[in-house]
């Protein structure tokens, strides 16, 4: 008689608190072992880019907070950056340090979520109690400097809305002097422990091959062994004159993509200070009228203020007719998005380039052949938020 | 090693010849223009010719032109890591066409062509698994096209005599306003044609 096996379906989410999000998962099971997987996405899908078709472009800004809801400044950023190079402006140098600035912490937004809540899919709690401290110390540099602590609205075609606070650098300085501790603190609990390890080493791997094939950016890139970083290779804004280091990793697994992650946000620290060290004075925003909104007080003595006022926050600015792809080295991988102008207010087509979109897609090579606890390992390494991956 | 921008053009060019409609630089990159037949062999080449090494594909996506005869167009982004430069290829087609999957050269295309299909219902030869990714199950019509309205067709409630989520045709109290933001005192163009009536 031979021995009959069968495979077994299994449903994952939509509501799974390792889903990190709506992910639904069609699991093809053979005993414990992974033989399929078929992701359902698109339980958060919102249209935003048909959204983005009826509004202006300053309109537009504030939905790309909501795409990777983490690190909000860092989706903002490559919008702007594809507005600015279309009407051929730049920011001034104040404004692009206040950039990059607040593109760091967003990076240190993202990967210690990330972090911790890889550690509590594997099982370790404390990882996250920890640096869910750190998270809210960093929403509150957002909230002095926007207004809010998530959906902050601050880049602006053209710089940024508003400068700096008052005592708000000294803050972020005394910041960086004690966030180090607390990533070492975070490593104790994490870089040795045999649990930890038992459950990420040699889980999820990834060749350079495999890892370029799938469109993979950012961490999931850089841990493979590919030295790739678009701050590095294609710089924007202040980035050529600030030193960083980009790590990369050795085996391509969950563990290398978490002390790439662990070390990124050491450098972001390191790109913190020098941004304030170096930060010069001057206007954060472009002072062309037509495209930047007049200062408050102004509005009271002049008229043209006045008008540009009105007209900016109702018509919107125009800009010329054109294309053109922009990317943003953001926490999770390139971010990027592809803007057609047709010389209205309006985009008339705007299509946003997420990284998580093409993470997710490995799932099923990735997984082929693991167990079913490494289902959430994996998951949690591919640092994936259904904000962007949905859209 | 790596090649400028403008080498890139000349060898593509050269390599190619005919196959390639139009091609530019814009803002650093190179953008190409090709037809429908050509496509395969263009991503092909870009891919596997030792000085393009375009070997990561970064998106696809279409664009809806409704006035146009050939009225989508399709766009593929390339991104070379040993070069540090990308590619735009871009693709006019007519709405009935049906183009090749890419499948086979990136694995990665899959989920991308999903989209376009689900988006502008734009259909791929050999596609392995040709769903709709990000809409509901069930959603009828393509969301991204220009005729689609931004409320869409229908609206789904709990509904309490029903006991269960129902989808009924979208109540709206309020018509979408859809503004006119043509400057009137720069011209619009009605009222240059009011003016011209006048005169």
């Amino acid at each position: 008689m031979t021995k009959k096996t069968k495979t077994m379906n299994l449903n994952f989410g939509p509501q799974h608190p390792a889903a990190h999000g709506v992910l639904r998962l069609i699991l093809e099971l053979d005993g414990e072992v992974v033989e399929k997987i078929d992701p359902h996405i698109g339980l958060l899908h919102r249209g935003t880019e048909k959204l983005i078709e009826h509004k202006t472009y300053t309109q537009a800004v504030p939905y790309f907070d909501r795409l990777d809801y983490v690190a909000p400044m860092n989706q903002e950023h490559a919008f702007a950056l594809a507005i600015e190079k279309l009407l051929n402006i730049e920011v001034p140098a104040r404004g692009q340090y206040i950039r990059v600035l607040f593109c760091e912490i967003g990076r240190i937004l993202s990967h210690l979520l990330n972090i911790t809540t890889q550690a509590l899919d594997v099982g370790a709690l404390t990882p996250s109690l920890w640096g869910f401290e750190e998270r809210e110390t960093l929403m509150t540099f957002y909230e002095r400097v926007s207004g809010s602590r998530l959906h902050a609205n601050y880049f602006r075609p053209g710089g940024v809305h508003k400068d700096l606070p008052r005592g708000l650098s000294d803050d972020i300085l005394s910041f960086c002097e004690s966030f180090p501790k607390i990533l070492d603190d975070l490593e104790t609990l994490l870089t040795d422990n045999r649990i930890f390890k038992q459950r990420n080493v040699n889980i999820g791997i990834v060749t350079k091959q495999e890892a370029i094939d799938h469109s993979f950016s950012g961490v999931m890139l850089r841990g493979s062994g590919i030295s790739w970083d678009l701050r590095k290779s294609q710089p924007y804004e202040c980035y050529k004159d600030l030193s960083f280091k980009i790590p990369i990793g050795k085996n391509g697994d969950c563990y290398d993509r978490y002390l790439c992650r662990m070390e990124e946000m050491r450098e972001s620290v390191k790109i913190i200070k020098e941004c304030i060290k170096k930060m010069p004075t001057g206007p954060v925003k472009t002072i062309d009228g037509k495209i930047s909104p007049p200062k408050r007080e102004d509005l009271k003595n002049s008229m043209e203020a006045l008008i540009h006022h009105f007209k900016l926050f109702s018509e919107g600015f125009r800009v010329p007719k054109g294309e053109i792809y922009t990317a943003v080295e953001a926490p999770k991988g390139e971010f990027g998005v592809f803007l057609i102008s047709d010389g209205t207010n309006k985009p008339y087509k705007c299509k946003i380039r997420a990284p998580g979109f093409s993470h997710l897609q490995a799932m099923d090579y990735l997984l082929k052949g693991h167990m079913l606890a490494d289902v959430p390992a994996v998951l949690g390494s591919l640092d994936i938020v259904f904000g962007e991956v949905d859209r | 090693m790596s090649i400028t921008v403008n080498d890139l053009e000349k060898t593509v060019n050269s390599g190619l010849t005919t196959s390639i409609k139009k091609s530019e630089i814009n803002f650093g990159q190179l953008i190409l223009e090709v037809e429908l037949e050509n496509l395969v062999s263009t991503i092909l080449f870009l891919k596997t010719n030792e000085k393009c090494r375009f070997k990561q594909l970064i998106d696809i996506t279409a664009v809806d032109f409704p006035q146009k005869e050939k009225r989508f167009k399709i766009v593929y982004l390339l991104l070379s890591h040993e070069n540090n430069l990308r590619a735009i290829i871009n693709v006019q087609i007519e709405e009935k066409a049906i183009l090749p999957s890419l499948t086979k050269i990136f694995p990665s295309s899959n989920w991308m062509e999903r989209e376009v299909f689900d988006m502008y219902g734009i259909s791929f030869n050999n596609h392995p698994d040709l769903r709709r990714i990000l809409t509901d199950y069930g959603f009828e019509g393509y969301p991204l096209r220009k005729d689609f309205p931004l409320t869409g067709h229908k609206e789904v409630r709990y509904s309490e005599d029903a006991k269960k989520v129902i989808s009924e045709p979208v109540k709206l109290d309020q018509e979408y306003r859809n503004f006119d933001f043509e400057s009137p005192w720069e011209g619009t163009e009605y009222i240059k044609q009011e003016s011209k009536k006048n005169n």
